[in-house]
């Protein structure tokens, strides 16, 4: 409730507007906070860096080259080799693209797992309900990192025979991380559903003959999708910090997948020696969790329509 | 407040029963098996592998399992370890100080930080300091633990040699002086994690004094004619509070993965960093043991925030 607060105290109410669309709306409110606006743009060229940057900088990931063994930056090697003499750029460009795809893969499975729950707590009553939100309730009091570890430990050599080392570990860790983050998604519906199906839209629906499940889907739960969206995008970065989390204790990826997490676990050995090697993956993550925090927190403006901005 | 207690305890032991169940059921569809050691090794002729999966009933029906697996916990027999070869209880009784103080110091530093910044910036929304004190949690927020593990140890270790980097049990120096290379090595696990702590409490208190601030209640306050401080610190603090701790308790378990990150940068011998060793060394009974004891240690936590929350809200204890 915080954002009912006035931007400052001499902010007058708004003066009336000419009509706009909902969508062109949330953009202009978007735009009023400056930090998201400029992280945005941050995280786009950097997108755009990961996906395009390989196209460019064509050295390989695996080029092992012992002459240029921990070489700061220069101009053959950008941002300097590790202890192979691999090129860092190449690597972190790479790793940029895992990150991102377990970020937004897990992202997808949180709030497909939420927004489900959710909708079915929130649309039946009573024991249903009881159950599923005491089941949520578990799984916000289980300590996550360990029990993490502990998935991966247990289950990390099956999947790896089943769909080979890259595939299997990406699989594993999408599942386990987007498993561990679906609840605050499910409360946010849930919550939403009880005021939502309420309202007079929902009901003339219902007198209309509209089935429960087309009430859900055709007319309550596009009303619920600014905080879950919202909700979404700062699961895309604490699924980065969690992926990079398990790689940093060596539990990710396996060693040939530079992903951010990983090349820092390799790289904190020679912090004396070769400080650049675990610099620049380590602002690597720390831009994207940074911009997409921010941008989760101009969306929240932008999405909340009674917020006076 | 005694059957509140009691009641809050009540509460506590279901959702202790669903995490054992969920540890146990995680364990039983893993594929492995704790014999496999035995089955790859020839020394072992089939038939004593066969005679002691009958006598540990492993081929029983899984509920039977599990209970003889929880009762035997519930008894202090935690079993083994195939690394140490000593009890894992003993194991973990020995680690478990350690990583409680290192918790424990950075949660207060944690707090010494968030309380006063965050009522400050509610006292005085959108001013200069609050502007930089949202900027610097919104920071402190996203550098994930590891890194600025990493960056503390460059810049204080490396770069100015001030502290060390690795954590040693066995400091050989008495009085004093133990007391004084104890503080220099528990210097940057402590600022590591109670720093980012301190990042996301800040917004919280500040978000939760903004609420409160607004009320009708603190309106009189203020035209009764006390001062701002008496109405911020008497009337405003103790109400915004409330839902702090509830928050507070809820990032218990993000709080345990920070310190077993923190103890694998630094080396600290507990038990987060066992977990990352046992896990390494696939030291199945002591991957079992932490992992519960973690869970223990956060339904322990927010049962603590539970009380907490019955003595700042009266209301609550006696409905």
């Amino acid at each position: 409730m915080a954002g009912l607060t006035p931007a400052s105290v001499t902010a007058s109410p708004a003066a009336p507007r000419p009509q706009v669309s909902l969508a062109r709306e949330a953009w202009r409110r978007f735009g009023r906070h400056k930090m998201a606006l400029l992280s945005l743009i941050l995280l786009l060229t950097m997108v755009l860096l990961v996906f395009v940057g390989p196209m460019v900088w064509k050295v390989a990931i695996n080029d092992i080259d012992f002459t240029a063994r921990l070489k700061p930056p220069s101009y053959a090697h950008p941002l300097g080799t590790d202890d192979l003499g691999q090129d860092l750029l190449a690597r972190i460009l790479y790793g940029g693209r895992i990150s991102l795809a377990v970020g937004l893969a897990a992202m997808g499975m949180a709030l497909l797992v939420g927004v489900t729950i959710g909708a079915i707590a929130g649309i039946s009553r009573g024991s249903v309900d009881a159950a599923l939100m005491w089941l949520t309730d578990l799984f916000l009091s289980l300590p996550q990192l360990p029990l993490l570890l502990l998935l991966i430990y247990l289950f990390r050599e099956g999947l790896k025979v089943l769909f080979g080392p890259e595939v299997g570990v990406f699989l594993l860790i999408v599942l386990v991380i987007g498993g561990f983050r679906w609840m605050p998604v499910a409360r946010l519906v849930r919550a939403q559903f009880f005021s939502l199906r309420e309202k007079e839209y929902v009901e003339a629906a219902r007198a209309l003959g509209a089935s429960t499940l087309r009430q859900v889907v055709r007319h309550i739960l596009p009303n619920t999708l600014g905080p879950v969206i919202v909700a979404g995008t700062i699961d895309v970065a604490a699924a980065i910090i969690a992926e990079s989390t398990l790689s940093f204790l060596g539990l990710g990826f396996p060693p040939d997948i530079p992903t951010w997490g990983r090349i820092l676990f390799d790289a904190k050995d020679y912090m004396d020696v070769a400080p650049h090697w675990a610099m620049f993956p380590g602002i690597a993550i720390f831009l994207t969790v940074l911009t997409i925090n921010f941008i989760g927190d101009g969306l929240r403006d932008a999405l909340d329509p009674r917020k006076v901005m | 407040m005694g059957s509140y207690i009691f009641r809050r305890l009540l509460i506590a032991l279901p959702s202790l029963l669903g995490i054992s169940v969920v540890l146990f059921t995680v364990l039983a569809l893993a594929p492995g098996d704790p014999f496999e050691e035995l089955a790859t090794n020839p020394n072992v002729p089939a038939e004593v592998r066969l005679l002691l999966r009958a006598k540990f009933g492993l081929d029983d029906p899984i509920w039977q399992r599990y209970f003889r697996w929880l009762s035997a916990m519930v008894q202090g027999d935690w079993g083994f370890s195939f690394i140490s070869r000593v009890d894992v209880d003993k194991l973990i009784l020995q680690r478990v100080p350690v990583t409680l103080a290192v918790i424990g110091a950075s949660q207060i530093l944690a707090l010494l930080i968030a309380l006063p910044v965050g009522i400050y910036s509610a006292a005085k929304p959108y001013s200069w300091f609050d502007r930089i004190a949202s900027t610097l949690a919104f920071i402190g927020f996203s550098l994930p633990t590891f890194f600025t593990g990493l960056l503390l140890i460059y810049l204080f270790s490396i770069t100015l040699g001030w502290l060390p980097f690795v954590y040693s049990s066995d400091i050989s120096a008495t009085g004093w002086q133990w007391w004084w290379e104890q503080l220099r090595q528990s210097i940057m696990p402590v600022l590591v994690l109670g720093l980012f702590q301190a990042a996301s409490w800040t917004r919280y208190v500040r978000s939760a004094m903004l609420d409160v601030i607004r009320l009708d209640y603190v309106t009189t306050a203020r035209s009764k004619g006390l001062k701002e401080r008496v109405v911020v610190m008497k009337h405003v603090v103790r109400n915004a509070l409330i839902p702090v701790v509830t928050l507070v308790a809820m990032q218990m378990p993000a709080v345990f993965g920070g310190a077993i990150v923190t103890e694998q940068i630094f080396r600290i011998p507990g038990i987060g960093s066992l977990l990352i060793d046992a896990i390494l060394r696939n030291d199945t009974p002591v991957i079992m043991a932490v992992t519960f004891v973690f869970a223990c240690l956060v339904i322990f936590f927010n049962l603590i925030a539970d009380l907490l929350y019955g003595w700042l809200d009266p209301r609550i204890s006696y409905r």
